[in-house]
């Protein structure tokens, strides 16, 4: 009786008695106690991300819990136009931060002006794509992922799950890592790999599109997503188009670990940058209090990971969270 | 019927074919026709074909037809029901906004916000929802309300600066997709929103928004339904009430439209309002049908509005134009973009032929229309 009073009292306020914020817990995040107390210096993270970009956002998570144990003050910027990216890092230097962690996506247009940087005394180190421009931009030390190595690793584990035929999502045409994934994973892949161009700011255009490329070839038994928010949509159209393919993804997100879960994506490779973040922000840290230099000049990997339903248990309230 | 019956040669036996007609039955035609030009050509009762041509959506029907043909030839799967499914739901997804987008360009306006509108619509109901764990429904009532408020924004500050359209809705773009962000991270602490799929109202919003039925042997999506009703509410609108005729006033000239007692900016208000309309509509399509919204979707969709709109016979200065234009616009769109995969076509070269693809239906449209305007 009690119960039903409630939910009609629920109801009567326009209450869900399911989900939503009430349902949450509350979840403990890193960072909360003290940290170490070395003099205060200040990190600036520039990078080649456009507006609203997931793993960013999860990069970030890291460089700031990372920022909140080393008591270092960490600024962010960020600008998808290379020319736009070298004015931030130019900035950062006017400003005298203590560090720099730049990406190196595209590195021409970073090379003059972390140049500069050296000239002005700021170690420097880059993270996610550019691994073999690290040196000679004169970087402390590369943390990333080759796009190349994680698409081999995508084709191999597609080898091991006997799949014949894979389709390649490309959701922005044009991107250098995107294009180095897929064709890594048609590199080790013994099957026939094809590609697909999205639109990836337009949701039902990836479903209509991918949709359309599965109901023209049929034998297509995988679908390789080359970001997280992409796989359920692919998984639906696959769904539409009365397909059997497998969809699996490159990064992780909340969503993803849920279908890794419920068995409606088969793998994800997660190339951790959580990790990217805060590892960066932690060497620069390292090399001020105690001199020390990661890597030995070779760039330090954070990925690929192949997480599958076995993983899931451990990484869902992480993701839920926003750090993995 | 301006044909002339082909010289044939005397005396070979195919000049008494008995499908031509007699040179005497041809003077009787033209006599007629004569008469006819001499009575006042407002009472001339014109012929169904003459009316169809005056259409503004005949050519964009032209060309969608050219279109399907083409792809039926270039692509196998093209005339699978699942495939014209498939096609039509990308087609609607585009044509909800596409109607209103045309209703306001009909009426001499631009709106560079309706992308991101979108966005913004599916963001406010999923985290009115979620932060509220209300049920969905008062989120979509919440979202109503604030993407109506925007259209108004747009609409009341258009009025009163008298500034362009373009720069105004420009600014509102702008806003939306800082807004969508920003407040996003705040609120979610990420850049998509949480999963609402296990909150009360849901099924039923997804029963409302993002089903789907069985009609022979396709799967057909909601939208589809959603189009269809937007497009005949417009219809009717333009041509069967007063207020149609103040939207095309308007378009035509506003000073002329006002001088003669239209309320100016009350239809152009309201057309913005209409535009907010889809974009809640589209919105809610967006967030129950994948639940989780990224926060950065939606920017350059406005541009794809508008082509839908103009590929369907409305004109970039107002004035001129037709819901089922733009319905059949969206459509073209839809067909030409899923029909390039359907053809296995070499995808890295997606967009040339995408566009070169649109270029040929809309220069098809503009030449039929001139002819037609030409033979009136």
């Amino acid at each position: 009786m009690a119960v039903a009073l409630t939910s009609a009292a629920l109801l009567a306020a326009g209450c869900s008695s399911s989900g939503g914020k009430g349902s949450e817990e509350k979840s403990d995040g890193a960072g909360g106690g003290k940290g170490v107390n070395t003099p205060r210096m200040t990190i600036a993270m520039v990078s080649h991300s456009g507006e609203g970009d997931t793993f960013w956002d999860i990069v970030q998570s890291g460089a700031k819990d990372a920022a909140r144990k080393d008591n270092v003050q960490f600024d962010y910027s960020h600008d998808d136009e290379a020319g736009r990216q070298a004015q931030l890092v130019q900035s950062a230097i006017d400003k005298k931060v203590d560090g720099l962690v730049v990406t190196l996506a595209k590195p021409d247009a970073m090379k003059g002006v972390l140049k500069k940087a050296k000239k002005a005394g700021i170690p420097v180190i880059t993270i996610n794509s550019g691994a073999e421009f690290a040196s000679e931009v004169g970087a402390l030390a590369h943390i990333g992922q080759d796009e190349a190595i994680a698409g081999e690793a995508v084709g191999e584990e597609l080898n091991k799950r006997d799949r014949k035929k894979a389709l390649c999502v490309i959701h922005e045409q044009g991107n250098v890592s995107l294009e180095e994934r897929c064709a890594g994973a048609k590199k080790s892949f013994d099957g026939e790999m094809s590609t697909l161009n999205v639109d990836g700011t337009n949701m039902p255009d990836v479903q209509s599109s991918v949709e359309a490329k599965l109901q023209s070839d049929s034998d297509i038994d995988s679908v390789l997503t080359l970001g997280a928010p992409f796989a359920a949509t692919s998984a639906k159209a696959k769904d539409k188009a009365g397909s059997k393919a497998e969809v699996d993804t490159f990064d992780l997100n909340a969503q993803v670990v849920k279908g890794l879960k419920e068995k409606t994506f088969g793998f994800a490779v997660d190339q951790q940058p959580y990790l990217q973040g805060y590892e960066a922000i932690d060497a620069l840290w390292l090399h001020s209090y105690n001199a020390n230099e990661l890597g030995g000049g070779k760039p330090v990997l954070t990925g690929p990971q192949i997480v599958t339903e076995k993983d899931v248990p451990r990484l869902e309230k992480y993701t839920e969270r926003g750090t993995r | 019927m301006t044909a002339t019956p082909t010289p044939t040669p005397a005396g070979t036996p195919e000049s008494d074919k008995p499908d031509e007609p007699a040179p005497d039955e041809i003077a009787r035609t033209a006599d007629s026709a004569d008469t006819a030009r001499k009575i006042d050509e407002r009472l001339v009762q014109r012929s169904l074909l003459s009316r169809l041509l005056g259409r503004p959506e005949l050519g964009a029907v032209v060309g969608a037809i050219a279109v399907f043909v083409f792809f039926s030839f270039a692509a196998d799967s093209f005339l699978r029901a699942s495939s014209l499914s498939t096609v039509l739901y990308a087609s609607s997804t585009l044509g909800i906004m596409a109607v209103p987008v045309a209703l306001l360009m009909i009426g001499g306006e631009f709106d560079l916000s309706t992308g991101v509108m979108v966005t913004t619509s599916s963001l406010v109901s999923s985290m009115f929802s979620y932060q509220m764990t209300a049920n969905v429904w008062v989120g979509i009532g919440v979202s109503l309300l604030v993407t109506l408020g925007i259209g108004f924004f747009n609409g009341y500050m258009l009025v009163r600066t008298r500034l362009p359209s373009f720069i105004i809705t420009l600014g509102t773009f702008l806003m939306l997709t800082g807004l969508n962000l920003g407040l996003t991270k705040l609120i979610s602490g990420t850049v998509s929103t949480k999963g609402i799929a296990d909150m009360e109202g849901f099924e039923s919003a997804r029963a409302l928004f993002a089903s789907e039925f069985t009609v022979g042997s396709a799967q057909i999506q909601v939208t589809v339904v959603w189009w269809l009703a937007l497009v005949a509410v417009a219809t009717w609108l333009l041509l069967r009430t007063r207020a149609g005729n103040w939207i095309f006033a308007v378009g035509g000239g506003q000073h002329t439209a006002r001088a003669v007692g239209v309320p100016v900016a009350r239809t152009k208000i309201g057309l913005y309002l209409g535009v907010a309309l889809g974009a809640w509509i589209s919105g809610q399509h967006l967030l129950f049908n994948y639940d989780v919204v990224q926060s950065g979707e939606g920017v350059g969709n406005e541009l794809i509005y508008i082509a839908a709109a103009v590929i369907g016979g409305c004109l970039l200065t107002g004035g001129y134009g037709s819901a089922v234009g733009a319905a059949v616009g969206a459509l073209i769109f839809g067909m030409t973009s899923k029909g390039i995969v359907y053809a296995q076509w070499e995808p890295d070269w997606f967009k040339f032929f995408l566009g070169a693809m649109l270029l040929v239906a809309t220069l098809l449209n503009a030449w039929i229309r001139k002819r037609a305007e030409a033979n009136r």
